[in-house]
């Protein structure tokens, strides 16, 4: 509404402009009024000074402004950030120190005998009164003044091949004597733990060298070669053998198929089976002569040995092939440690799990992990993008529309395992039983996508996380301003045009943000995995060098699944601690690179979107 | 076409311009919901002319621009009634093509809404939606466009700029120039102005006035001055209904309506 403009200028802003306006008193101007008690609706009705005066006390303001809300609020604020940084802090102190190497130390028991090992723990227990009884009474008095406490060292001894044991407690009572002697050395073996011990004796085939005349500049040598050995009998084992294997077995299957769509004595499946037999004897040639080459490395190999001696004399010949990693504990340097601290790294990184996951890398692990997450994008990003398309932009608002969107946001609050149960029946046994059946029937009854595998483990937690793509998506639709449609649709666009061309690329940094949180959310879950297609270990990665070279029917490792796994599946939970904290720690960089990703993604697509006005 | 009514009736008193009629709108009702919005409106747009539709706030002089290019078909539960003719089809009748008869007219909107996207982008849209490729098309017509929308001399060096970089009476010369790029015979003004300044408003007043002749442009505005200014022809509107319609200078010196009167002299509304 225009009113006369002369009109509006007398007017105090505050009033409503029908009102007159108010009769100040005259010995007051504007200025000198001090603050101007606002009329709200007493306009002519004057505030008595009582009033005011009970308007400005302090205890009033006090409430009023809410400073024990905002105290409150401030505190619930810095307790939540204070549990997350601390757990954070947590998981990043025990992943980064996990594997610098540690001081080895030798302890003198009391009772005779010594033990050697990485100090892991120290902490306060409570001995029994039979142990007590046994103690000598100067040390029974040193307890009881510390009121019943005394400390015990948990010491990390390996050989468990000699002891059965990996940890071991040794009370401080007991210790008589602590040293770190700098011969001793720590291994890291394929199998068994690490061996803590010294090196007795080395046989380089013909050569005997003494474990005291040994220069390092020799072990170092040999150790190289034997790696060398070990990855190429891996190379032939898994790698060329195990491609002949498959290449066997899938002639195999194209004969059983032949012999069921033409039956067993038709010419045609004589032709196949001649054709089979031929391929199959120059196959197992070829097989037969790579497992010859292994075998002869393998001879040579045996005969490289080193003989190891632990702290107490028990000796221990082990092929030099066997030994991953090895170095004088305390007699390290910074750099030598920093060196073995990266070499570590990069194998866990690089390398496959050994020793029932508890030692090696996680790179399948990774790898599924990724694919995972990957093809879980694929499949979220169209559903959820134009199930809310449909729903915001096409769908007549109303009572059905509002209930789909309530029935969406429920199930983001589903519980995972029941997706995991849907995924396994629906997606595996439904839909892969039916897979099976028409393209794969030479292989029934073994399962090919009729079990759990990337594919639907992907598509289940697709499943999952479609709600919260639709409700990102939903809600950046609804963020593109009206005025954007109305001026598309002027120009004669139509409805579609107008979405692709404006509405989309507008909502974009809206749509990203909702689909990495997706993928964040289904990267870091595992309950329904377990039931749709993680392993505990997957030998084949689901993408390799053999033809259709991607696998999705395949099993396959994830991080958080190994996680569970390592920790709490796992022979000695204790040697697996230091790989759940790694692992941890790596799922949770994962997860905050997905997350810096998405943050960066969205602020260079908003600063495109959203350019400065004026 | 001087028509005087009795009580409650519309007043008329426009000649036919130079070049006829191009637009007219008969006994034209409409509804959002319950509520009715316009009451029976009837009138004349001539064709190359500038005609301002005026009014106080919620009079419905929006909601008939936007019934001129259907864009109130965004609001569910519109109903409406009376025709409005184009040349010679009714734009409500049926098997009409909505989204080819906004094609034959240009919209601009209260605030400037440029596209996120470059500067020659946003002006060459409307031919982009029509399925135009060639470069050379497109580049003429964002040149034709921006120099009609007086823009040209400011942005020829930065074509390819995020429009939203724009100030925000150079978006909505822009918003003019994207209107006019596909050569549309009409052009829908709703408050061009009323979000910039007075400097920017001066320069749209120009413009518009330089485009007059070339397009029928209407106009809705709240700046009686404006309408003045810029019009040939102004309609006065009031609670939904048609009050007064006619030259612009008879409806600022000398209207036939009581109520007309009261309201460019400022005295209601």
């Amino acid at each position: 509404m225009k009113s006369d403009p002369h009109r509006a200028v007398t007017l105090p802003l505050l009033l409503k402009k029908e009102e007159p306006a108010p009769v100040l008193p005259t010995d007051h101007t504007g200025q000198d009024a001090g603050p101007v008690v606002p009329p709200a609706e007493s306009v002519g009705k004057e505030l008595s000074r009582m009033q005011i005066e009970r308007r400005r006390s302090t205890a009033w303001d006090f409430r009023a402004r809410g400073e024990p809300f905002v105290w409150g609020l401030g505190g619930a604020l810095a307790v939540g950030i204070i549990m997350i940084l601390g757990f954070i802090a947590l998981v990043v102190y025990n992943g980064i120190m996990t594997f610098y190497p540690q001081p080895l130390e030798v302890v003198s028991l009391r009772g005779g005998g010594t033990v050697a090992g990485e100090l892991a723990r120290v902490e306060s227990f409570r001995p029994g009164p039979d142990i007590l009884q046994q103690l000598p009474e100067d040390i029974r008095a040193r307890i009881g003044n510390d009121k019943g406490f005394a400390r015990r060292f948990l010491y990390r001894t390996g050989n468990y091949d000699l002891y059965n044991e990996d940890f071991r407690w040794v009370p401080e009572y007991d210790v008589v004597k602590r040293s770190t002697p700098k011969e001793l050395y720590f291994f890291e073996r394929l199998e068994w733990g690490p061996f803590i011990g010294t090196i007795k004796s080395i046989d380089l085939k013909d050569v005997v060298v003494d474990g005291a005349a040994l220069k390092t500049g020799t072990l170092n040598e040999a150790m190289d070669q034997a790696a060398a050995r070990r990855s190429r009998i891996r190379q032939l084992e898994r790698n060329e053998m195990g491609k002949i294997n498959h290449y066997l077995e899938r002639g195999r299957l194209a004969l059983k198929k032949v012999e069921m769509t033409h039956g067993e004595h038709s010419p045609q499946y004589r032709q196949a089976q001649r054709e089979y037999r031929e391929a199959a004897a120059k196959l197992e040639a070829q097989h037969a002569e790579l497992s010859k080459e292994a075998q002869l490395i393998k001879d040579q190999d045996s005969k490289f040995t080193v003989t190891l001696a632990d702290v107490e004399g028990k000796e221990k010949t082990l092929k030099l092939s066997e030994i991953v990693r090895f170095y004088p504990a305390n007699s390290l340097t910074f750099t030598d440690k920093l060196r073995i601290y990266f070499s570590r790294w990069w194998e866990f990184l690089s390398q496959e799990p050994r020793e029932a996951n508890t030692e090696g890398g996680v790179m399948p692990a990774i790898f599924g992990t990724f694919c995972m997450t990957v093809l879980l994008a694929l499949a979220v990003a169209p559903f959820g993008v134009v199930a809310a398309l449909y729903l915001r932009e096409y769908a007549k608002q109303g009572k059905l529309v509002s209930l789909v969107r309530v029935c969406v946001n429920n199930l983001a609050g589903v519980p995972s395992i029941v997706y995991g149960v849907f995924g396994l029946g629906f997606f595996a046994y439904v839909l892969g039983g039916s897979i099976d059946a028409l393209l794969f029937p030479e292989r029934l009854p073994n399962p090919t996508y009729g079990t759990g595998g990337l594919l639907w483990a992907s598509l289940t937690l697709a499943l999952l996380t479609v709600p919260v793509v639709i409700v990102a998506t939903e809600e950046a639709l609804a963020a593109v301003p009206q005025s954007m449609r109305e001026g598309s649709l002027a120009c004669g666009a139509s409805k579609w045009q107008t979405i692709k061309y404006i509405v989309l690329p507008r909502a974009m940094p809206g749509i990203m943000t909702g689909l990495i949180l997706a993928m964040a959310r289904g990267a870091g879950e595992v309950a329904p995995l377990m039931l749709v297609g993680v392993v505990k270990l997957a030998p084949e990665l689901p993408i390799d060098s053999i033809f259709p070279y991607i696998h999705l029917e395949r099993s396959f490792m994830h991080l958080g699944f190994h996680i569970y796994d390592v920790g709490f599946q796992s022979r000695n939970s204790e040697a697996a601690r230091p790989m759940v904290y790694v692992t941890t720690f790596l799922l949770i960089s994962l997860v905050f690179a997905l997350n810096a990703a998405s943050i960066m993604i969205r602020n260079r697509l908003k600063k495109k979107f959203f350019g400065g006005h004026f | 076409m001087d028509m005087e009514s009795t009580n409650g009736q519309t007043v008329y008193h426009i000649k036919k311009g130079p070049d006829g009629t191009l637009l007219s709108i008969e006994h034209f009702d409409l509804w959002y919901g319950e509520t009715q919005a316009l009451f029976d409106v009837t009138m004349t747009v001539e064709k190359g002319f500038v005609t301002a539709l005026i009014g106080p706030s919620g009079c419905g002089k929006s909601t008939l621009l936007r019934s001129i290019n259907r864009m109130n078909d965004l609001i569910s539960g519109l109903k409406t009634d009376g025709k409005i003719v184009l040349g010679d089809t009714d734009i409500y009748g049926p098997n009409v093509d909505v989204i080819g008869l906004r094609k034959t007219m240009g919209m601009v909107f209260q605030k400037p809404n440029p596209f996120p996207m470059s500067i020659a982008d946003n002006v060459s849209y409307p031919l982009r939606v029509d399925g135009i490729r060639n470069r050379k098309v497109l580049e003429e017509t964002v040149y034709n466009a921006l120099v009609h929308a007086a823009l040209w001399d400011e942005v020829k060096d930065r074509l390819r700029d995020n429009a939203l970089g724009l100030s925000g009476g150079q978006q909505q010369r822009l918003c003019i120039a994207r209107a006019i790029a596909a050569d549309p015979e009409v052009l829908l003004m709703d408050e061009p102005c009323s979000a910039l300044d007075p400097v920017a408003t001066a320069k749209i007043e120009d413009l518009i006035d330089e485009l007059r002749g070339r397009y029928t442009i209407i106009i809705v505005t709240h700046n009686m001055q404006q309408a003045a200014r810029v019009s040939d022809n102004t309609a006065f509107m009031y609670l939904g209904k048609l009050i007064e319609y006619g030259r612009t200078s008879t409806i600022f010196t000398n209207p036939k309506v009581d109520r007309t009167r009261l309201y460019v002299t400022g005295r209601f509304g």
